[in-house]
């Protein structure tokens, strides 16, 4: 199961990286959250995957009988969902004014911080 | 063993049980501090008079806990706090060494200077906005990040300053300050996350997430451990959020946009956690592999320095040129890494503390050059040192200090790197160091002759106002005397980052501070 896993972030990572790759500020966007989601499934399959198994230990024994999957990964995500989460819900808003303040959503025409054909520094005085 | 299944279960095996001493508090005391009066401050929303004196107050309060700090350090070796007395490696351990210290101290003495010059800087809508929240929970993410001991802890920290400096640069919201976050934000974003999906691969090889135990175990997982793609991947994480070459053109595509103090405060402090999270990573969790990636760590700081010196070259802007410089300090402490060894380790470390001083001075200078000048352009500013001279002399020193000229603080860590450099035979590397203080010489020299010697009638530069606001001021003083300082007397810091940078290669004492009953 694991390498069936393995191949799905793969493919997420490709889909994320081609649209993180677009001149197009909204493509970068849904990049951004496919890339969020390859991570976090990256991290869920780095702590084993088992179907119906609780990490519990029996009240009579000191350890796991069995395999089970980690718990640890999982709490990760959980950070990591909130926080690709409100990043995500930030750029958003950011992407949505620079559209109404740039009037542009195409990244090769934002150049009003670094303005195309700025005159070189004075040669002399 | 029934002890599980008893009442009276063996709590010693897994919690600490003892109380900490008081002392120990001083660990996790910067961050709680910072978010405490960060909270405060969103409290008293409606009072935004009092903003910045409860923030300048907090943030002195936090460089004198930064020193008690230090100074515990300095005395007992490294310290641990671990988290809900969860023994490591399972709690989450705040582990304070040398080397973390020193930078906590040193960010801290900027965001004060950075508090104290907001209150020439930042007005009301921007107090209302936020401005101070905003500063404070930057500095918890900072000092959490300089303090903690665990790598998703780190990225935690991360996080935390990466999105309250996404609140500062939008601050004002004029269209350059927009066009220059998104690019700051969504590289920076996909940086943080190359960092998380190394993470992720660390913890699924190693099983832990504790420094001290990664470090431990690294040498042993050798063999069946990926660890030369978990080293490659942190650098390139780390260099991202550093802006090393190739990937450092969010840093001079942002870093002149927002307001003057948060520009300062930026150079001053985001690109350093990288930096220190890159020497904390390659030097102390993955020795081994650092020396296999040493070349090519050491061609992109190379390359780092001097695209930033070539780059400031061709800025006609105050505050672009800075930008560049920034990015070419980022490749002296690059090379410094790469070099390794107690020079060039140590000299990184220096290299990065001085780095944060001088340039966060750098942008205030060129603040207070726009107020007097009217204009942060080279083509128009003139005529300031006949405006004012004392400026004129800071200005004057902090240009020495960031081409690495004595008597100042930028002279001694290229001292170090360029011998260290020498010593392992990389001459290039040397000559790329000297070259590139040559450039940033004549950067400097070029744009004080312009601005401040040519005669104000030859520009076009009018006087917005004639005199600096003693607020703006003595922040800058301060630090220009820091910076003069340390140049003229380089020994106690010199002889404390050398025990830094001995005790980051040697970290027996750091895994002694979170195993102190040897392995568990």
């Amino acid at each position: 199961m694991e390498a069936w896993f393995a191949l799905l972030v793969s493919i997420f990572f490709t889909v994320a990286v081609y649209l993180l790759l677009s001149k197009s500020i909204i493509r970068v966007l849904l990049g951004v959250a496919i890339l969020g989601n390859a991570v976090n499934l990256l991290i869920f399959t780095g702590g084993r995957l088992t179907r119906g198994v609780p990490p519990v230990v029996p009240g009579h024994q000191d350890a796991l009988t069995g395999p089970a999957a980690n718990a640890l990964p999982q709490a990760l995500i959980l950070t990591a969902i909130v926080i690709s989460f409100s990043f995500f819900a930030f750029l958003l808003v950011l992407a949505w004014r620079a559209y109404e303040v740039l009037q542009t959503d195409n990244t090769d025409e934002m150049r009003v911080a670094e303005p195309k054909d700025e005159p070189a520094p004075p040669l002399g005085y | 063993m029934a002890a599980s299944t008893s009442p009276h279960a063996d709590l010693s095996a897994a919690l600490v049980l003892e109380p900490a001493a008081s002392a120990d508090w001083l660990v996790i005391l910067p961050v709680a501090w910072c978010l405490a009066i960060g909270a405060l401050l969103v409290m008293l929303r409606r009072k935004i008079d009092w903003h910045p004196y409860i923030a300048v107050l907090g943030l002195a309060g936090l460089v004198l806990i930064d020193i008690l700090l230090l100074r515990h350090v300095l005395a007992s070796g490294p310290v641990t706090m671990v988290m809900g007395r969860w023994l490591p490696p399972f709690g989450i351990a705040f582990t304070v060494d040398l080397t973390g210290a020193l930078f906590a101290l040193t960010a801290s003495v900027v965001a004060l200077a950075g508090g104290i010059y907001s209150l020439a800087d930042i007005n009301d809508s921007g107090r209302r906005y936020g401005f101070y929240p905003f500063l404070m929970l930057l500095m918890a993410g900072v000092s959490g990040a300089f303090l903690t001991g665990d790598i998703f802890n780190l990225y935690v920290w991360f996080e935390v300053l990466l999105i309250s400096s996404f609140g500062l640069i939008v601050l004002g919201s004029e269209r350059e300050q927009i066009d220059g976050a998104v690019k700051y934000g969504f590289l920076n974003l996909v940086a943080t996350t190359l960092f998380l999906i190394t993470t992720g691969y660390l913890y699924a090889s190693f099983g832990t997430l504790n420094m001290a135990d990664i470090a431990r175990k690294a040498e042993g997982l050798a063999g069946t451990a990926p660890l030369m793609t978990l080293t490659a991947l942190f650098v390139l994480a780390f260099g991202m959020k550093a802006a090393a070459f190739p990937v450092n053109f969010w840093l001079p595509a942002s870093y002149h946009t927002p307001r003057v103090v948060v520009s300062a405060l930026f150079a001053g402090l985001l690109t350093k956690v990288g930096i220190y999270a890159l020497i904390r990573v390659t030097v102390m969790l993955l020795p081994l592999q650092r020396e296999e990636l040493s070349f090519v760590i050491a061609l992109a700081g190379a390359l780092t320095m001097l695209v930033g010196a070539f780059g400031a070259l061709a800025q006609s802007d105050f505050r672009r040129m800075l930008g560049y410089l920034v990015v070419s300090g980022i490749g002296s402490i690059l090379a410094g890494i790469a070099v390794g060894g107690p020079g060039g380790i140590g000299g990184a470390i220096f290299y990065a503390l001085h780095s944060m001083l001088v340039m966060t001075a750098l942008y205030f200078a060129s603040g207070v050059a726009a107020k007097l000048g009217g204009s942060f352009s080279l083509s128009s500013l003139a005529g300031l040192y006949r405006r004012h001279a004392g400026f004129a002399a800071l200005t004057l020193m902090l240009a020495f200090a960031v081409s690495g000229l004595p008597p100042f603080s930028g002279f001694w860590p290229k001292v170090m790197l360029v011998k260290a450099a020498l010593d392992i035979g990389a001459w290039w590397l040397a000559a790329a160091l000297l070259f590139t203080g040559f450039l940033t010489t004549v950067v400097t020299g070029r744009f004080f002759l312009l601005a401040y010697w040519r005669d104000a009638a030859a520009g076009e530069g009018t006087t917005v106002s004639a005199t600096i606001s003693p607020a703006a001021l003595l922040p800058l003083t301060v630090l220009v005397i820091l910076a003069l300082a340390i140049g003229l007397y380089p020994e106690p810091l010199l002889s404390t980052i050398q025990s830094a940078a001995a005790s980051l290669a040697e970290p027996s004492a750091y895994l002694n501070s979170v195993f102190p009953g040897g392995a568990p």
